[in-house]
């Protein structure tokens, strides 16, 4: 079985109008040169769902959003999204603006085939304000709670990033947080992964490795070799963020046409290039918090 | 020593008091000020606080302010961000929060500033608000006390709940207290309302009025307390050794 695929033929795998979940969180571990791939496409009106960093800044500036469906959109060491906010400001995009954990527990219902899972969280705030399909359900037990029925975030692909791949789709995630990609998969009619290794299943260290093997192989549709994928997003323990290039990216929201002649439309291998190359990005720290 | 004691000391010292009587419950200080109280807060008031090392493991000492050599971290324990919601789910964590706009309700917002549709100022979005705030205890720290951030009306995005929900928290709901560059208040005024408990140094209850959009209720016109010599020491010397919390008001 060999599930190997190219940047395009991931593309070729999506179309315009899907849901798209992007895993890692913030400025981590992000699957950016796949997500780079979609703007260079000719792909259009999506639906993202993701923990939101410079992966929905892109998009957004590759005008590629319909909606947004997220919790946060934040490069953390720079707090807010610079790209995000222009195409909020001007009312460019659709949002579903949820709590963390409600996108958790909408991707956790996908997960599980089930409609909706019940939660407090959501009560009282003006996320039921701006998104009024979100539905109620009370509690069929004595307490007769009513509760937020998170609607399944249900995905028509999910893009993700890790550390280590074989051809089959036994990946691993070896940093610290594997944050919510095994939801995001799990979510997911179809999956693909971008990995910073692709080695044999012998090389993915027995049952040592396998405590890092978040999702199983079967949740994966095809795997690309991208090494130094998630940059400028971090990848522990790999690299860091690449905060010179973040605060260079970020600044671009007042005009995007320099960042884009440097950075943009390029194969995987000229951006690398184009950023300081291989050696530039495995020296840079892992950031502290 | 105590003639150079600055406002983000006496800020970090009242803002540490907030987790006092919490018992073995997680501990997250978001924001420089508030981080350096929590790690104060389990130094003093409460060692069996949990805190993080600001990522994804739980460690036994409080991680300094700044650049720091990680492997002299104590990890004792594993955090990650689902670990994390698990555990606010269960009520079982304390956070002190800055959030750009609080009304009246203790209702809180971090999310847009301006009409939803087309905000003037996009923020982060909700993040954890609406799942922190009905689940567990929350503290607030405000550096800039103004009517920009103690809003006249209701905040422009609900994200974290306030008193007027409280029923619907199942109990869990709480904001312990406020500390701001002016004074320090909670919500156990009449009917929960804001209640000033005590000035900073050169603070007045005219600066408090003037600055809050909104009726406030005063219990106190004490001048808050200072440092002790110890919290002094464990600030400048364990908790911020390189005096980044000065940053924060200029100082």
């Amino acid at each position: 079985m060999d599930k190997i695929l190219t940047h395009d033929a991931v593309i070729n795998n999506l179309s315009s109008g899907m849901t798209i979940g992007v895993g890692g969180w913030g400025a981590r571990r992000k699957p950016m040169s796949l997500i780079r791939a979609i703007c260079q496409s000719d792909l259009k009106d999506l639906t993202l769902v993701s923990y939101g960093g410079p992966d929905v800044g892109l998009l957004c500036a590759h005008k590629k959003v319909k909606k947004l469906i997220f919790g946060f959109v934040s490069l953390d060491m720079i707090p807010l999204e610079a790209h995000f906010r222009v195409s909020r400001q001007n009312n460019e995009i659709d949002v579903m603006e949820l709590d963390e954990g409600m996108v958790q527990w909408g991707l956790r219902a996908a997960a599980m085939d089930l409609p909706f899972l019940p939660t407090r969280v959501g009560l009282g705030t003006d996320v039921l304000t701006h998104n009024p399909e979100l539905k109620f359900v009370t509690s069929p037990y004595s307490d007769e709670e009513n509760l937020v029925a998170m609607p399944a975030l249900n995905l028509d692909v999910a893009l993700l990033h890790v550390n280590k791949s074989d051809e089959k789709g036994n990946t691993q995630i070896v940093g610290p947080d594997p944050f919510f990609d095994e939801l995001f998969a799990r979510a997911a009619t179809k999956t693909f992964i971008s990995s910073e290794e692709l080695v044999s299943t012998q090389e993915l260290g027995g049952k040592e490795g396998a405590i890092f093997n978040r999702f199983e192989r079967s949740l994966v549709t095809g795997v690309v070799h991208s090494v130094f994928g998630a940059h400028p997003t971090s990848c522990a323990p790999n690299y860091g963020f690449d905060m010179k290039h973040l605060k260079e990216y970020s600044d671009a929201a007042k005009s995007f046409k320099e960042y884009s002649s440097k950075y943009m439309n390029k194969t995987h291998e000229e951006y690398i290039d184009s950023v300081g190359g291989s050696e530039a990005i495995k020296n840079i720290p892992l950031p502290q918090f | 020593m105590s003639d150079s004691i600055s406002l983000a000391e006496i800020c970090i010292s009242a803002a540490s008091k907030a987790w006092k009587d919490d018992g073995e419950i997680l501990a997250t200080g978001i924001g420089l000020i508030p981080r350096i109280a929590a790690g104060l807060a389990k130094l003093t008031q409460n060692p069996d606080l949990m805190m993080t090392d600001g990522e994804t493991y739980l460690i036994s000492e409080p991680a300094p302010m700044g650049k720091r050599d990680v492997s002299y971290d104590q990890v004792e324990g594993y955090m990650s961000y689902s670990r994390v919601f698990d555990n606010l789910w269960g009520g079982k964590r304390h956070a002190m929060v800055t959030p750009t706009q609080i009304d009246c309700f203790g209702q809180t917002n971090i999310s847009a500033i301006g009409d939803y549709t087309s905000p003037k100022v996009q923020l982060l979005g909700v993040r954890g608000f609406p799942g922190n705030f009905i689940n567990h205890k929350n503290s607030i720290f405000i550096p800039n006390h103004s009517v920009k951030t103690f809003v006249n009306g209701e905040v422009d995005m609900v994200s974290g709940m306030g008193y007027k929900n409280k029923q619907l928290s199942n109990g869990k709901f709480e904001i312990k207290v406020v500390v701001t560059n002016l004074g320090v208040f909670d919500f156990n005024g009449t009917d929960n309302s804001l209640q000033l408990l005590s000035l900073h140094p050169g603070a007045s209850v005219d600066d408090v009025k003037l600055n809050t959009g909104f009726e406030i209720s005063i219990s106190s016109e004490t001048i808050t307390p200072m440092p002790s010599e110890e919290e002094l020491i464990l600030i400048r010397e364990v908790l911020d050794p390189q005096g980044i919390r000065n940053s924060i008001f200029g100082e």
